[in-house]
């Protein structure tokens, strides 16, 4: 393992793991919290292979099949049934999303 | 005339750049085929991806490219080819938990935007973005704190925007009020966006910091909730201010995003650094790159309006009047100004034809209903003597009233007829002669008394004595 | 292999009323009836509603209507594809009982061809995985031996061809998974060119590498399936525009003439009796008249790093979504992000969790271009050598899966062993080749091999006349 990965490997701990977790919105227990920390830990070890390749010239394929230019006429097009969309939200009023008080997101 | 010369307080300058955010006017979102459309019942102009529905995929809007693509032109803009990313964090009316934005590669770049006085501000960049819904917040009086819930509309989610990130290279209110007026006329005259602040399809944030000038650049904080060109001076007036405060106090700045509280005249912690999301950009697997190619941004060049400035320039020179006058900037702004060079083209003086037009056209649209030969020929009678200012007034208010009509004919009908010289002298003569208390007060250099013998003079000949005149036959008779 | 009726030869009946749809239809769905509690195949048996769509069949083709290719026949639909106003789920609980409001591309295109939907089948929650024991609604059965895995993710659409409850099935795979479920209950499976299948009402995992695929008894009826599904469709943009190649001429062509390619770098790690099935359909296919020539791939063996940094870090942001504001399941909380949290984290299976923080640590600022970044590099790297590989030659072969179908647990302790899985099958999904698994020779306790055969990007026609010279090798049934 080269060096820069080992210290990315040994960052992995539980801190890491709770921030990432914080980030995604998911709730863990301590001892998901735990097992995602070894886990993580793990993966990042394995992810040695390609650290050690030089890719400096090789430009990065974000799609398999690279097309360009792909657009859409300005014209309107068939919208959803607001009853049908509204009926599979899980708290709706007046013809809208429910969510609770949105302060708490740190925002 | 602009005050926009300097801002200092207490030997420290401000550095501002403004982020712009501009709905574009086109017919359907920015991704899908949901109608672009303000003020329509809520969650009604939705599709899959406007929701962010499992399995949905966004399409890019040609249209929405197109006026991207004249934005970045009429800002002097290079275009390139270009990819969209993901900009990944939660909110309530993020209905994907990401926005599709441009990151690395945005559409345009390295433009410029120049103000009064030959200040130019410098354009980063203006790319493309969708849209968010809109929350309304349920009791706690509207606003988010001390809210019990907030409810999502959906209908503005997925909208075309365009963010204009400008360098910081503003440096007083007055300067940013130009800015944004600017950039707001340029947005109507290419037929981008209504641009109107007070209904959200133009909303400015504010970067400000301050220093000493020469040195570094200190740090900076965002200033959102903006509402009005006037909110946004007095806004950042205040920050700076607030920051050669804690400065002089030897406190830290806190790099944070402030919400400007238009009640109180103050800016208040939003959120800091340290809860700032991390976004996580990425190049959207979603959409593949936009290439416009030479043809088509050739093209949109090429079709682009006269711009705002341009039209200031070409009015001050056919009117001979300043170009940062204020009625040069109200008739441009009015879009009146290719009539007013019409009417010029015809004849009679272009500087009466503007003054005309500024006071007097104020609810024409950009094509007047006034015929451009009638307003010419009007002017041509005043210019040559024939009416009175005041007959001039009138009439002019006649043509607007009935949306034209043959100014000589109409002079005649209300009896304006140019009075000669002796018919004045008699007048005068009989004014002299009821009131010599006046006239030998005014001869005596009383230059008040002259207002009760050219009122004796109009009275008599029914407001049809050119008071000029009469004011010269006094003047000379005195000696 | 498979004593059960072809897709072909049910829309043949069907279309000339020789059968009717309805008997063919109860036919498979007694089958379920008898084995489904055993196998657990679906997460929904749509029993009245095929029938019901039988009947029309039926109808409309004594009414002298074309109905179209698949006239009747029954067709499971893996339960990460839309389907209006059918429970949709992902076989996870945070989309249970949700309703779509749309109807996949395809889903809607199988329905103009006359097919049945019989059932929704399970997979791994959200598709992620290579046993479907990561359903939160409880495991497939392999058929074959109910003791171990169908493979996964998409077991349950494997299952239910293998099993004779649908005639035709459609999976997705992102990494591997119609493959090698395919190869472990032997059936035919195929993961056509990326961008050739509409992924739009496909519930996205990962966006670069998703395709939805057949799942069939033969060769055949997986070309006349992707035949159907195929094909531009402008509501995803990463959809190919070119119109898709006919499979039907390939798959009697045999393979004379053809270069096919043995792998010399592959990883290790199959077990024997799959590295000698592939050994000997390199000598079928060289008795057929095939050039067997060696290549080359150095980096191959990057495939599962590339793999597992690519896909959780789309995956990380495609599933972001889920957070209970406008569908699937909510966890009240007094705030937002609360229930943001307690949502999702209650909501998502242990694997889904894993693989979402994998991702989102991947993405996150400081470590992109270690991780994301450097793997969209590899990714460019595998194109290369593969570009490289079929200058010389048209097609290659190796294993689908390295193993037979696995007991139950045996791999659910170390996710590694599990997504070793995918070893062979990854690099397809990375480049957007097209690959197939046919099933070819038995290993321990008789269970199915699958060989795996690739081609370039478009290529089906070659890959369909290798696989179908292997099905004519093996014994395959045409029916």
């Amino acid at each position: 393992m080269t060096d820069s990965l080992k210290r990315v490997s040994e960052q992995i701990d539980r801190g890491a793991v709770e921030r990432v977790a914080k980030l995604a919105r998911l709730e863990l227990s301590d001892a998901e919290l735990d097992e995602a920390t070894t886990r993580l830990a793990g993966m990042m070890a394995h992810f040695a292979d390609i650290d050690a390749l030089d890719l400096d010239d090789v430009e990065p394929m974000t799609q398999p099949y690279e097309l360009v230019n792909v657009l859409r006429d300005d014209v309107p097009l068939e919208t959803l049934d607001h009853d049908e969309v509204l009926a599979a939200a899980p708290d709706a009023s007046d013809g809208r999303f429910g969510v609770p008080p949105i302060l708490g997101l740190d925002l | 005339m602009s005050d926009s010369a300097t801002w200092t307080h207490e030997g420290f300058e401000m550095v501002v750049g403004l982020e712009v955010h501009v709905e574009l006017a086109t017919e359907t979102k920015l991704f899908s085929g949901s109608p672009n459309r303000f003020g329509d019942d809520p969650n009604t102009n939705i599709d899959p991806v406007s929701l962010g529905l499992p399995g949905a995929l966004p399409v890019l809007n040609r249209q929405a490219v197109e006026l991207a693509m004249r934005i970045g032109l009429a800002l002097n803009c290079t275009v390139q080819s270009c990819t969209f990313a993901r900009k990944n964090y939660f909110y309530p009316d993020m209905p994907k938990a990401y926005q599709i934005s441009q990151y690395d590669r945005p559409l345009n770049i390295d433009g410029h935007l120049e103000i009064a006085d030959g200040i130019v501000i410098g354009v980063e960049r203006a790319h493309l973005e969708e849209d968010t819904g809109k929350s309304t917040h349920i009791g706690g009086s509207g606003r988010i704190h001390g809210s019990e819930g907030s409810l999502i509309d959906f209908n503005r989610a997925g909208v075309p925007l365009v963010e204009i990130v400008s360098r910081p290279d503003i440096r007083t209110p007055e300067q940013a009020r130009q800015y944004v007026n600017e950039l707001r006329a340029i947005l109507v005259e290419i037929g981008a966006s209504d641009a109107r602040m007070e209904e959200g399809s133009m909303r400015v944030d504010a970067n400000v910091s301050v220093r000493r000038p020469g040195e570094e650049f200190g740090t900076r904080c965002e200033i959102k909730n903006v509402n009005s060109v006037r909110s946004l001076g007095r806004a950042i007036d205040y920050e700076a201010r607030r920051q050669v405060a804690l400065i002089s106090d030897s406190e830290v700045i806190q790099q944070e995003t402030r919400h400007w509280d238009e009640g109180d005249g103050r800016t208040h912690t939003l959120r800091t650094k340290e809860d700032a999301d991390d976004y996580r950009y990425f190049p959207d697997p979603d959409l593949v790159p936009l290439d416009p190619g030479d043809e088509w941004i050739n093209t949109v060049r090429s079709q682009l309006p006269m711009l705002p400035a341009a039209r200031r320039v070409r009015l001050a020179e056919v009117t001979g009047q300043a170009v940062d006058s204020e009625a040069i900037a109200t008739v441009v702004e009015r879009r009146q100004d290719d009539y007013v060079v019409a009417v010029a083209e015809i004849g009679g003086g272009a500087e009466r034809v503007l003054v005309h037009v500024k006071e007097a056209f104020s609810e024409q649209g950009s094509e007047p209903s006034v015929p451009a030969a009638d307003l010419a020929a009007l002017v041509a009678m005043e210019v040559g003597g024939e009416l009175t200012s005041t007959q001039t007034k009138t009439l002019l208010g006649d043509l607007v009233e009935q949306g034209g009509g043959d100014p000589k004919a109409m002079a005649a009908a209300r009896g304006f007829e140019a009075m000669d010289t002796s018919e004045l002298d008699g007048f005068v003569d009989d004014a002299i002669a009821a009131d010599p208390d006046a006239w030998s007060k005014f001869c005596a250099g009383d230059g008040k008394a002259m207002g009760a013998l050219v009122g004796h003079v109009m009275k008599a000949s029914r407001g049809q004595a050119d008071g000029k005149a009469v004011t010269a036959i006094l003047n000379s008779r005195k000696g | 292999m498979s004593t059960f009726q072809s897709a072909r030869s049910i829309a043949a009946s069907v279309s000339t009323g020789e059968s009717s749809a309805v008997d063919i239809v109860s036919e498979h769905l007694a089958r379920i009836e008898e084995r489904e509690e055993e196998v657990h195949a679906f997460n929904l048996v749509l029993h009245d509603e095929a029938l019901q769509s039988a009947e029309r069949v039926d109808e409309r083709i004594a009414a002298g209507e074309h109905v179209g290719p698949l006239a009747g026949v029954p067709i499971a639909l893996k339960d990460n594809l839309c389907t209006r106003g059918i429970p949709t789920t992902c076989s996870s609980n945070i989309l249970d009982g949700w309703r779509p409001p749309y109807d996949a591309t395809v889903v809607a295109r199988l329905a103009d061809a006359g097919a049945v939907f019989v059932g929704k089948t399970n997979l791994d929650e959200f598709a992620m995985g290579s046993s479907t024991e990561n359903s939160a609604f409880g495991p497939t059965r392999n058929p074959l031996d109910t003791s171990r895995v169908p493979g996964g993710s998409s077991g349950g659409s494997a299952a239910a061809v293998a099993a004779g409850f649908s005639a035709m099935s459609l999976g997705s795979d992102t990494g591997g998974s119609i493959r090698q479920p395919a190869a472990l209950c032997g059936v035919v499976g195929v993961k056509p060119t990326y961008g050739a299948v509409s992924r739009l009402g496909l519930i996205a995992f990962a966006s670069s590498l998703d395709q939805i695929g057949p799942f069939t008894h033969d060769v055949a009826d997986a070309a006349l399936l992707l035949e159907c599904m195929a094909g531009h469709d402008p509501g995803d943009s990463t959809s190919i525009p070119q119109s898709f190649p006919s499979l039907s001429e390939s798959l009697d062509r045999g393979v004379a003439g053809l270069r096919i390619g043995r792998i010399v770098d592959l990883p290790s790690g199959a077990d024997a009796d799959v590295v000698a099935s592939v050994d000997r359909a390199f000598e079928v296919l060289a008795d057929a008249g095939a050039e067997i020539i060696d290549v080359t791939i150095p980096a191959f063996t990057y495939g599962l790093t590339a793999y597992y940094l690519i896909a959780p870090a789309e995956a990380s942001s495609n599933l972001a979504r889920y957070d209970g504001v406008r569908f699937g399941s909510r966890v009240e909380a007094a705030d937002t992000n609360s229930m943001y949290m307690a949502t999702r984290g209650e909501g998502f299976g242990p694997e889904v969790k894993r693989r979402i923080m994998l991702g989102t640590y991947a993405l996150s600022a400081g470590y992109y271009d270690a991780y994301y970044g450097k793997a969209l590099k590899v990714r460019r790297l595998m194109a290369q050598d593969f570009a490289t590989a079929y200058e010389s030659v048209d097609a290659l072969v190796t294993p689908a899966s390295p193993s037979v179908a696995f007991p139950f647990g045996s791999k659910t302790s170390d996710p590694l062993a599990m997504y070793l899985c995918d070893t062979y099958t990854i690099p397809s999904n990375l480049i957007g080749h097209p690959a197939m698994s046919v099933p070819f020779g038995a290993g321990e306790n008789d269970l199915p091999i699958g060989v795996q055969v690739l081609a370039p990007a478009m290529g089906e026609p070659t890959m369909f006349a290798v696989a179908a010279e292997l099905e004519r090798s093996a014994g395959g049934n045409h029916v």
